[in-house]
């Protein structure tokens, strides 16, 4: 009988399987995401580079030539202090990146560890963690930024903080439910019965079998946290000027809106691209490893 | 007689059911309810029943993998009960499970290799070079290849996993598997390659089973005694042969009638058994059979009937071998 089930030695080069790789091999097939991929790469090299690219400076004021529209110098125009729209977009892209990136990483670790506290150990620890959830989800994230931002008075350093915490139970309900069903796996009741410490269950086992919608969640959560940070910005609670942040511009632009439209177009629409790339991308994430979240 | 390996004595586990808005606890289910027995050092012990018997919660339970509400498990003639969590995670290096679903009981996100390596890291067993080493032996041992360790579960049948589920069984050198339906999610053609590697096993390392199924021909294939399980409770516990050509207790006779027999034109009286399988939750009174017994009689429904030994190495808990009264 053992002749029968050994398989034979020899192996042809086969191809490489894992989850990951996997979901990478459909990812690449998705062609809109691949367009997704390909806008946010270009917005975080723009982040990286900027300051190579930008011709001027964020502060460099030339009153003389305010409101300028596009022209071959100034490619997307001036602002009302004289400023180089073309630089100030370009350099804004650090800004808004930084946050939506920090701010997701931010909430996706607290609300992992809330999420995964509540769902494995149950009980009276995911009733508080859970109503925590409910508590902050009651308030418009909006409003709850504004509030924090208001408590902590309005920086961008503040604004990011603001935007992680209101993203803190997004994560933290998505990886408390997933738990709940990895842990009723029999692969995690094998692993208790070779015994294994909780620990090791938790990171080991669990949390890499939950790692899938966190990464997807957490794409679409930047696009979200750029909009708010723009936002923020927009109501004078973000950036401060003169950091060139895009909402924060588009508020200064509101004034000049008929006569000089360039200086709010150019700065809406970096945050448009960015948003639609990384929520491109985030689907096509979905699709690729997470076929179950779909709808 | 050798010596016993495990000594289950009135082993009983109580799920509390709540019900209601405010979760308030409306009753239980006896899903273990006064269940003994031992076994001993390199047998056998097959346990079958009926689904929602208890005999799947009898075997977590030896694994407390749940806790039991009374009764005794001792292992190597220790309590387990009494052991710390460290004094249990030492001791399940001698205790290992074999799982019923080979499709679910692999992380899918693990390699091979690391599924098998796991079980040594946990218990500090040897260092990453000979931890390698024994992965591959014993993925030889199982009838796989070493190249195989790279792999992930998906990439493997179903028969492939469950040799796999009992390579990492056997990593820690345990004295005791217990085989929770470890064929039932096979097909029948693969059944036979999984029964025959776990008798092989069994011979070249000295291994002790309790191999819970429902399935009473794989159970005959493979066991010492057999254990037979109804509502919670052992109503016959027997040598194998004494138990597959002699059944005393009216429910294994039933159960053993409705083995299909590999004759056309084989006729036999048919026994069939009427009515469901009672609620554990409400269990009947007396002996819990009696709702379906074609011999019951006033004193079944009245008294819960002991394990009596009726020949050497053939119990039953039936009323109708009680000569005492």
């Amino acid at each position: 009988m053992s002749e029968a089930i050994v398989t034979p030695k020899k192996q042809v080069k086969e191809r490489k399987s894992g989850p990951w790789r996997d979901g990478w091999r459909s990812f690449k097939k998705n062609k809109i995401a691949l367009i997704g991929a390909m806008l946010v790469l270009f917005f975080v090299s723009l982040a990286i580079f900027g300051p190579l690219l930008a011709p001027q400076g964020i502060n460099e004021q030339m009153l003389a030539n305010k409101l300028q529209p596009p022209s071959a110098e100034h490619w997307f125009g001036t602002d009302d202090l004289g400023r180089d729209v073309y630089s100030r977009v370009i350099l804004g892209a650090r800004i808004s990146l930084l946050v939506g990136f920090l701010s997701v990483i931010a909430s996706a670790i607290v609300g992992s560890f809330l999420g995964i506290m509540a769902g494995y150990y149950g009980r009276w620890i995911d009733t508080i963690i859970s109503r925590l959830f409910d508590i902050l989800l009651a308030f418009p994230s909006i409003l709850l930024a504004i509030a924090i931002v208001a408590v902590l008075g309005p920086s961008l350093q503040n604004a990011l903080i603001a935007i992680a915490i209101i993203n803190v139970p997004n994560f933290g309900r998505l990886i408390r439910s997933r738990v709940l069903s990895i842990k009723e796996e029999e692969y995690i009741t094998a692993a208790k019965a070779i015994g294994m410490s909780d620990r090791r269950i938790l990171f080991s086992h669990i949390l890499p079998n939950a790692m899938t919608p966190i990464i997807v969640q957490g794409t679409l959560a930047i696009a979200t946290a750029i909009i708010e940070a723009a936002a923020l910005g927009f109501l004078g609670l973000g950036a401060q000027p003169p950091q060139p942040e895009w909402g924060k511009m588009l508020a200064d632009a509101r004034s000049y809106f008929i006569t000089a439209p360039w200086t709010m177009i150019f700065p809406g629409l970096s945050i448009m691209l960015v948003v639609l790339g990384f929520n491109l991308m985030g689907d096509g994430l979905r699709d690729a490893f997470d076929p179950k979240m779909k709808n | 007689m050798k010596r016993p390996l495990i000594k289950v004595d009135n082993l009983q586990k109580h799920f509390p059911v709540h019900s209601g808005m405010l979760g308030r606890k409306t009753g239980v289910i006896k899903a273990v309810d006064g269940v003994s027995f031992e076994v001993y050092e390199g047998e056998t012990l097959g346990i079958v029943g009926e689904s929602g018997c208890g005999k799947s919660t009898t075997g977590r339970l030896i694994m407390r993998l749940l806790d039991y509400t009374d009764g005794s498990i001792e292992i190597n003639g220790q309590q387990i009960s009494k052991l710390s969590k460290q004094e249990m995670r030492v001791m399940r290096r001698d205790i290992q499970m074999v799982f019923q679903d080979p499709y679910a009981s692999l992380n899918p996100r693990h390699t091979i290799g690391k599924i098998l390596e796991e079980p040594l890291i946990v218990h500090g067993l040897g260092n990453a070079k000979e931890r390698k080493v024994k992965v591959s032996e014993f993925l030889n041992i199982v009838g796989l290849s070493d190249y195989h360790s790279s792999r992930y579960p998906h990439q493997f049948s179903g028969g492939q996993r469950q040799r796999i589920g009992i390579a990492r069984a056997l990593m820690t050198n345990p004295k005791l598997i217990i085989a929770d339906e470890p064929v039932s999610a096979l097909d029948v053609s693969i059944q036979a390659q999984v029964l025959n590697l776990m008798q092989k096993l069994q011979k070249d390392l000295g291994l002790t089973y309790i191999f819970i199924a429902h399935d009473l021909g794989v159970v005959r294939h493979i066991s010492n005694r057999v254990g037979v399980m109804y509502l919670g409770k052992m109503v016959e516990l027997a040598v194998s042969e004494l138990l597959y050509e002699e059944p005393l207790h009216p429910y294994t006779q039933a159960l053993l009638a409705s083995v299909p027999v590999p004759d056309p034109n084989f006729s036999r009286e048919i026994t069939l058994l009427e009515g469901d399988i009672p609620s554990a939750s409400d269990p009947p009174s007396g002996c819990a059979f009696h709702t379906r017994c074609p011999f019951k009689m006033d004193r079944c429904v009245q008294q819960v009937p002991q394990m009596i030994t009726v020949k050497p190495g053939h119990s039953v808990a039936c009323h109708l071998y009680d000569r005492t009264q």
